[in-house]
This record gives C-alpha cells, structure tokens and sequence, in this order.
C-alpha cells in the first residue's frame, strides 16, 4: 500500500512523470483506491513533502530510490503463503535492499506492517498480521540492522487492500509492507 | 373535532416516518421453546400515539427478545384497558394470557409520565407497576425501564433492556466507535476516525471504554470517559498495543503488547505506566477476559498449533487449555456467574457464536448464520450480542442463552462490527 502512496506522491510531484507508467508494476493494487484515500484522511500524508526532498546518500544520485520504479527498493510488500508467516525465497532480495538502505542511511527508521486476510478473529488475525511482520523484522536485524530503526506492527484484516474474498484476494491480503518514517 | 385533530396527528406521524434515514428494522427470530415462555397482554397504553415510537411496541420487542416471553398481538381481545379495572379478565385468559399489562401515558412540563400496572391475569393480583417520569425526548428509556420491571416480576432476575452496547460503524473510509441502547437504538458516536477501531471494552462501573485506535498508523490502546469525552492511550509501546480487557475491580487493563517480540498478555495500571508481563509462551497469545471474580483470565493462544482457548490466574504464569474439540476456537468472554464462556468456533468453514459450559465441559452452537464474530455476554447472562454478516455488511444480532430466539437489532446503514454489551447501570 505505501507504493500506491508512492505512485499517488510521484504523481502529485511529477518529478519523476516518465516513469508514472512504469509504477504500474504495482498497478493491480492501485486500482484499488482504498490506501490512497486513508492516505488523504491523515494528516501525516503531508510527509510525502518530507521525503520529496530525497535523504541521498546511497549513491543512486538521481533523487530518493525508495520512489524510483527502477529501484528495487520502491518493491514495499513481501508476500505470504496461508497461515505461514515465512518469508518465501522469491522476496529476500526485497528484504535484503531494505536492510541495505537502512544500513547505509541510519537516519531512517523503518515501520513494518503485517496484514493477513479477511477470515476470523479480528484481535488474532493482528496477532498473525503482527508475527508476518515480526517474520521480516527478525530478517533484517539479522542482516545488521539496529533495533532502534526498526518497529513491526500489524494491521491484521482492518486495512485490506484487496476486498473480495477470492484466492487472489486472500493471496494479495496475505502480506508485510515496509513503510519508512513519514510515509 | 376529535377526528379531525387524530387525522392531522396520523399524518404528521407519517411524515416523521418518512423523514426518517432508511433503516434497518429489528427483528426477531423465534426457533423454538415455546411452552416455556410467559403469555402477557400488552394492549396499546392510553395517549401513547402522542409520543414518537410509542411505549408498548418498544416494551413488546424488548420482552419479546428476551426469549422469556409470548407478548399477544394487540388487537386479539377487543378489550382496550388503560387501568386494573378496566381490564376483561376471563377475555385475556381466553386469549392465553396470563398477565395483563395497562397503563397511560401523560405529558406536562416536558416531561413524560407512563404510570402502568402489571396485573395476574388468573388472580387479578398486582405484580408490579408505578409511574417512570423521564424527560419526552427520552421516551425509549421509559419504555426500557417498564420493559425491567415487567421482566423483574416475571423472571426474578435482572432485565437489560436500560443496559448501553458499543461497536464500530464502518462507512467507507470512515469509523465511528458508538454506544446505543440495548436495543439498538439512540446511537450517540463517542469517537470518529479515518483509521480502523476495534476492541471496545467497558469498564466494570459503565463509564469509560477501553479501545484499540489505528490514528497513529499503529495500533493503540485508548481509554474513552463516555461523560466527557476525555481520552488518553493507556498502552502505546514499540510494536503492536491491542486487546483490551478490564480488571474486574476496573484499576488494570490486561493488553496484548508485542514489544518482547511475539503478542502476549501484560498488565497495565488504568492510568498507564509500567507493564507486568502475564502470559509466557513462544506462540500468539491474545484476546484476555478477566473472569466476573477477577481471579483468572481466558485467552485464545496458538501455542499447540491453532487457536484455542486457554486459562491462567490472573496474576499470570502457567496455563491450562479449556477447549479441546475444533481446530480454532478464539474471542472467550466470561458469563457474568463465571460459570460458561461464549466463543467463536470454526467448523466446515463457518464462524459461529458457542458457549462452553464449564460444569459439564460441553460446547453447543447457538446459531446458525456463518460469519459470527466478537460475542459478550449481557450483564444478566441471559443474551449474547455478537456481529455477523448480512448481504456483505456487518449487522448485530442477540441470542438468548438457550439459542431459541435471536433478535437482528436495528442498526443505521453501514458496517456494524465489534459488540460489546456493557455492565448495568449504577
């Protein structure tokens, strides 16, 4: 969700316009409105300005690379099978340049947000929303990332981004974020 | 004269109907437990049409939901009594009653009177009655407290029909927290927010809730004082605060924190500050509730496998599972005599409301619908509200212990979610 904010925040600076189209590798989720609109309902979205501005730093040189498409750290979500909160071999690249990025930039803290899908328990789905992040976390620290730059929180079926309740749904809900302060 | 003035009455009621928002009536299912239920007349009070939903519909649904009563269908004896003598006692008793309720309502000053008699229809005795004064605005608490009373007189216990609920409405983007009266109705919103709520719990005395508020991104424990409107978060350490639970003396909040890494149960002081751990174990543990004596807690914990319910000493340490049967088993609440719990089971894919007896150690289902969450106890333990889905919204339900009738409460258009039934009132 926080690369539909990203895609939304690219939009709305059109810094980066050419690669608008490019930000729909993320577009199955931003058809869907849902986060854009919390997004706007909270005051704190006004960070999108903050971090506009790019914390350099790693080289890249061309602007903030957790909003450049062709960055693999502007990929925010790592996916989980049902009722499993292991961190499946296909997303550990992901993981990996996230703890790279807060490694080289100590200054950033990250927010990991767990999700789960829409069946049961509101209070034990935050509490497997919660282990999924908790799961992403423990990778990175690790990987040698300090504690204090990291928090995991879980959202359990209160933000679904996907609302139907097909396999694809439940897959697309199953899900961690990686969210960085003032987004 | 009189006609006239009744036709204009008529038609300003209609219109009132009409401007209201579309609504969601109550209604009430009866599965079964017929013969066991109290037959009592209720025939329309005296100038009640004069006020806005009337006395005796709203007494009617109340007792009727109850699952303790058979209220008569108004017109069934052509009798019309608004006092003990006016009443056609062999007429009633033909009908099947066995009490007959009259009274009549007066209005003066801004205040409405309903004085009401509740009389035995085989010994013509008084059961109960006297005059409720409330303001006019407040005519639906008139008609809850005669409904107590009635209840009182037949049954012997406690009626719940002045008891308050809270819930979540969810409209779009929006979240409401909310308290109502047992029925439904009178909705007044304590808290509006652009992120989720969930877990309203009541303090033991009825004055604060405790909540769970995504407002700063993340999940955090809140205290609410419902006379004024002050909040402050209880729990807001690194990581997730959620599952509040008050302590049956209302000085503690049992929470679910996951600062040491995975969710557990801790306690906190009402006013906030330093968290003593209560749960140990590498799995979920979530979803406290502080037996009514204040001696244990029952909580959901996967530390098996799936979840299932558990039950530790208050002061926290070791634990004994309680449910057994079903692989997920979660949201225990304790009845008021401690005695049972309600629960949510999972079987063959469906959601729905249990209770487990803990003298016999048996679990029943008492319904029928797919998709139940978040049941509590009323203050009487005689009905369980919980949420379930209807036409892919959240609405309310009761049902009574015995899982004989259950009532869809009346509820504005939106998403209902996250009951809680509160204390009686002091």
């Amino acid at each position: 969700m926080k690369a539909i904010q990203l895609v939304l925040g690219l939009t709305l600076a059109a810094t980066l316009a050419a690669c608008s189209s490019t930000g729909g590798a993320n577009g199955a989720n931003g058809a869907n409105g849902t986060n854009g609109a919390n997004g706007q309902l909270d005051p704190s979205a006004s960070g999108y300005g903050r971090n506009g501005v790019g914390v350099g730093g790693d080289g890249s040189g061309s602007g903030d690379p957790l909003r450049d498409p062709k960055s693999i750290l502007s990929k925010r979500s790592v996916y989980f099978d049902f009722d499993s909160s292991a961190v499946k071999g296909e997303y550990k690249p992901v993981v990996e340049a996230h703890a790279g990025y807060l490694k080289k930039n100590p200054q950033r803290k990250a927010q990991i947000q767990g999700n789960t899908d829409a069946q049961g328990s509101r209070e034990y789905n935050l509490a497997l929303g919660q282990r999924r992040a908790e799961s992403v976390k423990s990778m990175m620290r690790v990987l040698g990332v300090p504690e204090n730059q990291l928090e995991a929180v879980s959202y359990g079926k209160e933000k679904l981004r996907a609302t139907g309740s097909s396999d694809a749904d439940n897959a697309e809900n199953r899900r961690a974020d990686v969210a960085y302060d003032g987004e | 004269m009189l006609r006239r003035l009744l036709h204009a009455l008529a038609a300003s009621l209609l219109l009132t109907l009409a401007s209201l928002p579309a609504r969601a009536d109550m209604t009430i299912e009866i599965v079964g437990g017929g013969a066991n239920r109290h037959v009592i007349a209720l025939p329309a009070f005296a100038a009640e049409a004069g006020v806005n939903g009337g006395i005796t519909p709203i007494v009617r649904n109340d007792l009727q939901r109850s699952g303790a009563f058979n209220v008569l269908a108004p017109g069934v004896v052509a009798n019309a009594p608004s006092s003990p003598g006016e009443i056609d006692y062999p007429a009633w008793r033909g009908a099947g009653a066995m009490s007959v309720a009259v009274g009549r309502v007066s209005v003066s000053g801004g205040q409405l009177s309903v004085e009401f008699n509740l009389m035995d229809a085989a010994q013509k005795k008084r059961l109960t009655g006297g005059v409720v004064t409330v303001p006019v605005s407040d005519s639906r608490a008139a008609a809850h407290r005669i409904a107590d009373m009635i209840y009182q007189a037949i049954t012997g216990e406690r009626g719940v029909f002045s008891t308050q609920i809270a819930y979540v409405l969810r409209t779009g983007r929006s979240y409401q927290l909310q308290v109502a009266d047992a029925d439904g109705a009178g909705a007044q919103t304590l808290l509006r927010s652009g992120e989720p709520i969930i877990s309203p719990a009541w303090s033991p005395d009825g004055s604060k809730l405790a909540y769970v508020s995504f407002e700063t991104k993340k999940p955090v424990v809140y205290v609410h004082a419902l006379a004024t409107g002050a909040r402050y978060a209880v729990a807001a350490f690194k990581g997730s605060n959620s599952a509040p639970a008050w302590s049956a003396d209302g000085s503690r909040l049992a929470v679910v924190l996951t600062r040491d890494g995975g969710s557990q149960i801790y306690s906190v002081p009402v006013a906030g500050g330093e968290a003593t751990r209560l749960s140990q174990s590498a799995g979920i543990d979530t979803e406290p509730d502080y037996s009514p004596d204040g001696s244990r807690i029952l909580f959901t914990s996967d530390r098996a496998g799936g979840p299932q319910i558990y039950s530790m000493s208050a002061g926290g340490g070791g634990a004994s599972r309680v449910t057994f049967e079903g692989n997920y088993n979660v949201s225990p609440n304790f009845a008021p005599d401690g005695k049972s719990f309600t629960f949510i089971r999972r079987e063959g894919g469906r959601y729905r409301v249990m209770v487990h007896d803990f003298t016999t150690g048996q679990a029943n289902a008492l319904t029928d619908t797919s998709r139940d969450e978040s049941p509590s106890f009323a203050p009487n333990g005689k009905m369980i509200l919980f949420a379930t889905e209807q036409g892919g919204r959240g609405v309310l339900y009761t049902v009574t212990r015995d899982g004989l009738t259950k009532t869809r409460l009346a509820t504005t258009g939106g998403d209902v979610q996250e009951p809680a039934w509160g204390p009686f009132p002091r």
